[in-house]
C-alpha cells in the first residue's frame, strides 16, 4: 500500500513503472504441486493463469479477436463475466493494431495480455514487436519500458493446419534481443510459465502448442504458482546423448528416446522451455557430460533456432564433442497440407539422429 | 435395408430442427416491409442507384487572417493572457532559432542529422498550450516546439542532439529522437505511425484508470497512409480511448506531395469514418490551433473517445538534413509561404496589434536565443559521451548471460585494440 502510494506521488506520468507486488504471493511449482490440483488440459491451464492474472493484478487487461466469447480455443472462457467487459474485449481484427495497443497500455504501467489468433497471423504485428516492444526500454534509455506486454499465440502443426495454421515462429523472433520467447509443453507447465511471463518486466511472447491444447492432461496445481523463465529443464537424465526440444517436439523426442533406450542407447531429454534469452549453461553442462547432441523443432531447418544452438554448443563444447551435431527439423518449405506427416521431425526422423549422433 | 431404414429416420429427425428456420421465416414475413435492418451498419432502403461521394471538402478553422487580425467575431480575445501569448510567441522565435543553428550545426559536420519546423512553429508550440502537465504525449519528430512550450531547455535539447551523458536516450538514438517522463513526452522512435495504436492502448488506459487527462498523438500527412493510421484510429473508436490524434499536414511527405499520398479530403475526412469527430484548422494560425485543440481535450474527455485534428500548414524546410527539396519544388513556392502564410509573422502582427510586442523584442529575443544556443553547442561539442557499459543495458530489465559474455569479449578486444576506438566513449571499470 505504501510503495501504490509513493510511487502515484512521485510519478505523474505512467510510463510503465510495474509494481509487481503481485508476484509476491506466487509459489514456486514444487510448493504448489503439495496443494489442491486439478485434472485439466493446456487450454484450461492457460485459462486458470490468465484468471489469476486478472485477479491479483488489478491493471491486468485481456484482449484480442474473439477473446470476448471465450476464444476460438477457449482459452479466456468464463473471464470477460467475471472481470467486465472494460478488462476483456474483443478487438477489431488487426493484428498491429492489438500489439500496438498493448504497448501503449503497457507505456502506461498497465498489463496488457494480447491475444494473437494464430501464431501464423503474428506478422502484421513484425513491427510493432520488432520495432516498437523490444526496443522500447533500450531506446528511451530506461525512461520507459513495456514490459507488461504479454503476446499469446497458439503456434504449431496440428494436422491439419496447411500454411497459416501449423507455423512455427519462434525463429523470427528469437532474432530480436528486447524479447523473451516462451515455449511450454503441457498443462502444468502451462500455467507456472504463462504467469512468469505475464509477471515478466520485459515484453513476452508466449506460444501455445495447439496440438496440446486438449491432449495434454495433467494434475494442474490449483495455486498461484510460477516457474522461471530462462531455465531449461532436464526432462529425464542420461549419458550417452543429449536431446533438446520444447513444446509438443518434447513429446515427440520423449518417444524417439524410449525408442533409442530399447537399442541401449541412454538419453538425456531437455525442454528448453524459454527460447530467448535460451539456458546456455543447462545445455552446455548435458553435452559436456554426453558428448553429443540432437536438436529438434518443427520450424523450418535453415536459420531455425536449431542452429543458434548447434553453433554456440560447438563453440563452448568443442572438445567435448564425439559427433557432430544433429539438427532434426521441418524441411525448408512452406508447412504443407497432405503431405504434413512427411515434413515434421517425427519420432521416427529423431530415432534416426540419435542414432547417428551416438555410432558416428 | 437397414441402410434405407436409417437414412429415413436420419431424414425424419432433421425434419424437427428444420421447424426453426421456417418459423424465423415466418417471423421475418410480418416485419415492416421497409425495415432495413442489418447488424452492419445502421442504414435505411433507396430506390436511387447512386454511390456516395464527397460533394463539399472540410473547411478549415480559422481565427486571424494572414496579416493578425481576428476575422472571427465569436473569438473570445481575452482567452489567452498576454503573458502566455508573449510566451508562445518566444517559443516560436526559440525554435526557429534553434533550426538554424543546428541545421547550420549539421552542414558544418558538428552534428548528424537534423530537422527543422519552419512553417509548422504555431501548430507544435499552440497545440501543447490547451494540454495539462499530466497528459501523454506520442510524437512523430517535428514537434520540438511542444517540447519547448512544455518546459524542455535548450541544455536538455542538445543533449540528445549530441548524444551526451546527459541525453535521456543515452546516446542511443538519432538526433530529433526526445522522450522526457517529466514532461509526459513518450520517446520518439523512426518507424512511422508506430506511436499511434500505442496512443490509442494509452488513451484507454487513461479511460480504466478514470483520469481526465488525454492522450495526444501527433503524426505527419503522410504517416497517415501507415496501416498503424487506419488500426489506431479504429481501435480508439471501438475501444473508447482519451486520445486526441492530431495530424500536422504539411503538403509533403519527404518529396511526395499530397496529390500523391491521398485521393480523399485530407486526413479530417477520414475520422467520419471511424465514428471519430474530426476538424480541420489552419496550423499557420495559433489562436485558431490553440482553440481547436482545447475543445478537442475537452471533448475527448467528455466523450471518452478519441477526436481528431488536421492542421494545415506547409512544409518549408527540407524534410530534414539528408534532403534537398529543390529537387521537387520550386524556391518561389518556398518564398511565398515564407512571406505571405509565416505563423510566426502572422502571431507577431497580431502581438504588435494588441501593443504586447514589437518587432525589435523578437529581434533581439532572437538574438539572445542564437548566442545562448551556439554556446550551448560549443560545450555539448565537448560533452562526454555516454559510458560504453550503457550499449549492453536496458535491452531487457537484466543484462542476460548471453549479452554479459559479448560485453566481456568487447572489453578484452579493447584492452589489445582500444586505440583504434573513439575516445570520447568512456569504458573504463567495465569487465
Amino acid at each position: 500500500m505504501l510503495t501504490s502510494t509513493l510511487n502515484g506521488f512521485l510519478q505523474t506520468h505512467g510510463f510503465g513503472e510495474r509494481l509487481l507486488s503481485a508476484s509476491v504471493s506466487a509459489l514456486t511449482l514444487e510448493e504448489a504441486m503439495k496443494g489442491e490440483k486439478k485434472k485439466i488440459n493446456l487450454y484450461q491451464a492457460v485459462n486458470n493463469a490468465l484468471d489469476i492474472a486478472l485477479s491479483t493484478d488489478d491493471k491486468a487487461v485481456v484482449f484480442g479477436e474473439d477473446v470476448g466469447f471465450g476464444g476460438v480455443f477457449r482459452c479466456t472462457m468464463g473471464l470477460k463475466d467475471k472481470y467486465g467487459g472494460e478488462r476483456v474485449f474483443n478487438t477489431p481484427i488487426t493484428e498491429q493494431g492489438i500489439v500496438g495497443f498493448g504497448i501503449g497500455m503497457a507505456a502506461l504501467g498497465y498489463t496488457p495480455i494480447a491475444e494473437i489468433q494464430f501464431a501464423d497471423y503474428i506478422f502484421p504485428a513484425f513491427d510493432q514487436i520488432v520495432n516498437e516492444a523490444a526496443k522500447f526500454r533500450y531506446r528511451s534509455g530506461n525512461m520507459e519500458n513495456c514490459g507488461g506486454l504479454t503476446i499469446r499465440a497458439p503456434c504449431g502443426a496440428v494436422g491439419h493446419g496447411g500454411h497459416y495454421h501449423s507455423q512455427s515462429v519462434e525463429g523470427f523472433f528469437a532474432h530480436q534481443p528486447g524479447l523473451k520467447i516462451v515455449i511450454p509443453r503441457s498443462a502444468i507447465q502451462a500455467k507456472g510459465l504463462l504467469l512468469s511471463a505475464i509477471r515478466d518486466p520485459n515484453p513476452t511472447l508466449f506460444f501455445e502448442p495447439k496440438i496440446l491444447y486438449r491432449s495434454s492432461v495433467e494434475l494442474v496445481p490449483d495455486a498461484d504458482y510460477m516457474i522461471p523463465l530462462g531455465k531449461a529443464e532436464v526432462v529425464k537424465s542420461g549419458k550417452d546423448v543429449t536431446v533438446v526440444g520444447w513444446g509438443t517436439q518434447v513429446h515427440v523426442l520423449q518417444e524417439a528416446c524410449d525408442m533409442a533406450e530399447k537399442d541401449g542407447i541412454s538419453c538425456e531429454l531437455i525442454d528448453l522451455r524459454t527460447i530467448m534469452p535460451w539456458d546456455q549453461e543447462t545445455v552446455e553442462d548435458s553435452v559436456r557430460k554426453t558428448g553429443r547432441l540432437v536438436v529438434a523443432h518443427e520450424e523450418t531447418k535453415t536459420a531455425g533456432f536449431g542452429a543458434e544452438i548447434a553453433a554456440h554448443i560447438q563453440d563452448r563444447c568443442f572438445l567435448h564433442l564425439e559427433s557432430p551435431i544433429q539438427r532434426v527439423a521441418g524441411l525448408d518449405t512452406p508447412f504443407p497440407l497432405i503431405f504434413e506427416k512427411f515434413y515434421l521431425p517425427d519420432k521416427f526422423k529423431c530415432y534416426e539422429a540419435i542414432k547417428r549422433a551416438v555410432n558416428y | 435395408m437397414s441402410f434405407l431404414v436409417n437414412h429415413c429416420v436420419g431424414s425424419l429427425g432433421s425434419m424437427r430442427p428444420l421447424q426453426a428456420p421456417l418459423r424465423a421465416f415466418a417471423r421475418f414475413l410480418s416485419v415492416d416491409p421497409n425495415d432495413c435492418s442489418f447488424p452492419g451498419a445502421k442504414t435505411r432502403y433507396t430506390d436511387s442507384l447512386e454511390f456516395a461521394e464527397t460533394k463539399e471538402t472540410i473547411p478549415t478553422y480559422r481565427v486571424l487572417d494572414h496579416s493578425g487580425s481576428i476575422v472571427n467575431k465569436s473569438y473570445d480575445d481575452s482567452q489567452i493572457p498576454k503573458e502566455d501569448a508573449i510566451q508562445l510567441h518566444k517559443n516560436m522565435l526559440m525554435l526557429n532559432t534553434l533550426d538554424i543553428i543546428l541545421l547550420n550545426a549539421q552542414r558544418q559536420g558538428r552534428v548528424p542529422f537534423h530537422m527543422t519546423h519552419y512553417g509548422e512553429e504555431a501548430t507544435v508550440v499552440g497545440s501543447a498550450y490547451p494540454l495539462k502537465a499530466d497528459d501523454e504525449i506520442f510524437a512523430q519528430y517535428r514537434e520540438v516546439g511542444v517540447l519547448l512550450q512544455r518546459g524542455m531547455t535548450l541544455e536538455q535539447i542538445m543533449a540528445t542532439q549530441f548524444g551526451t551523458k546527459e541525453d535521456t536516450g543515452k546516446g542511443r538514438q538519432m538526433p530529433m529522437h526526445f522522450g522526457s517522463k517529466k514532461l509526459g513526452f513518450h520517446m520518439i522512435s523512426s518507424p512511422l505511425a508506430t506511436q499511434m495504436p500505442h496512443a490509442s492502448g494509452a488513451g484507454y488506459a487513461l479511460r480504466l484508470s478514470g483520469k481526465k487527462n488525454v492522450v495526444v498523438c501527433y503524426f505527419g500527412d503522410g504517416a497517415a497512409s501507415e496501416g498503424d493510421f487506419h488500426a489506431s484510429l479504429n481501435m480508439a473508436a471501438t475501444r473508447g480511448a482519451q486520445t486526441l490524434f492530431f495530424c500536422r499536414n504539411n503538403g509533403f511527405a519527404i518529396s511526395t506531395p499530397t496529390s500523391e499520398q491521398f485521393k480523399g479530403d485530407g486526413i479530417a475526412s477520414r475520422g467520419f469514418g471511424y465514428g471519430i469527430p474530426s476538424i480541420r484548422v489552419d496550423g499557420n494560425d495559433m489562436l485558431a490551433v490553440i482553440e481547436v485543440t482545447k475543445k478537442a481535450r475537452d471533448l475527448t474527455i467528455e466523450r471518452k473517445g478519441p477526436v481528431l485534428i488536421e492542421a494545415m500548414s506547409y512544409r518549408r524546410g527540407h524534410h530534414s538534413t539528408s534532403d534537398d527539396s529543390s529537387l521537387y519544388r520550386s524556391k518561389e513556392e518556398i518564398e511565398f509561404w515564407e512571406k505571405e502564410k509565416n505563423p510566426i509573422k502572422r502571431f507577431e502582427q497580431y502581438l504588435i496589434g494588441k501593443g504586447w510586442w514589437t518587432e525589435a523584442e523578437s529581434e533581439s529575443f532572437s538574438k539572445e536565443v542564437r548566442s545562448k544556443t551556439l554556446q550551448l553547442v560549443s560545450k555539448a561539442e565537448l560533452e562526454e559521451k555516454p559510458h560504453l557499459s550503457e550499449l549492453f543495458k536496458d535491452v531487457y530489465d537484466e543484462i542476460p548471460p548471453n549479452l554479459r559474455v559479448q560485453q566481456k569479449e568487447l572489453v578484452e578486444h579493447l584492452k589489445i585494440h582500444g586505440d583504434r576506438y573513439p575516445s570520447n566513449v568512456p569504458w573504463d571499470g567495465m569487465e
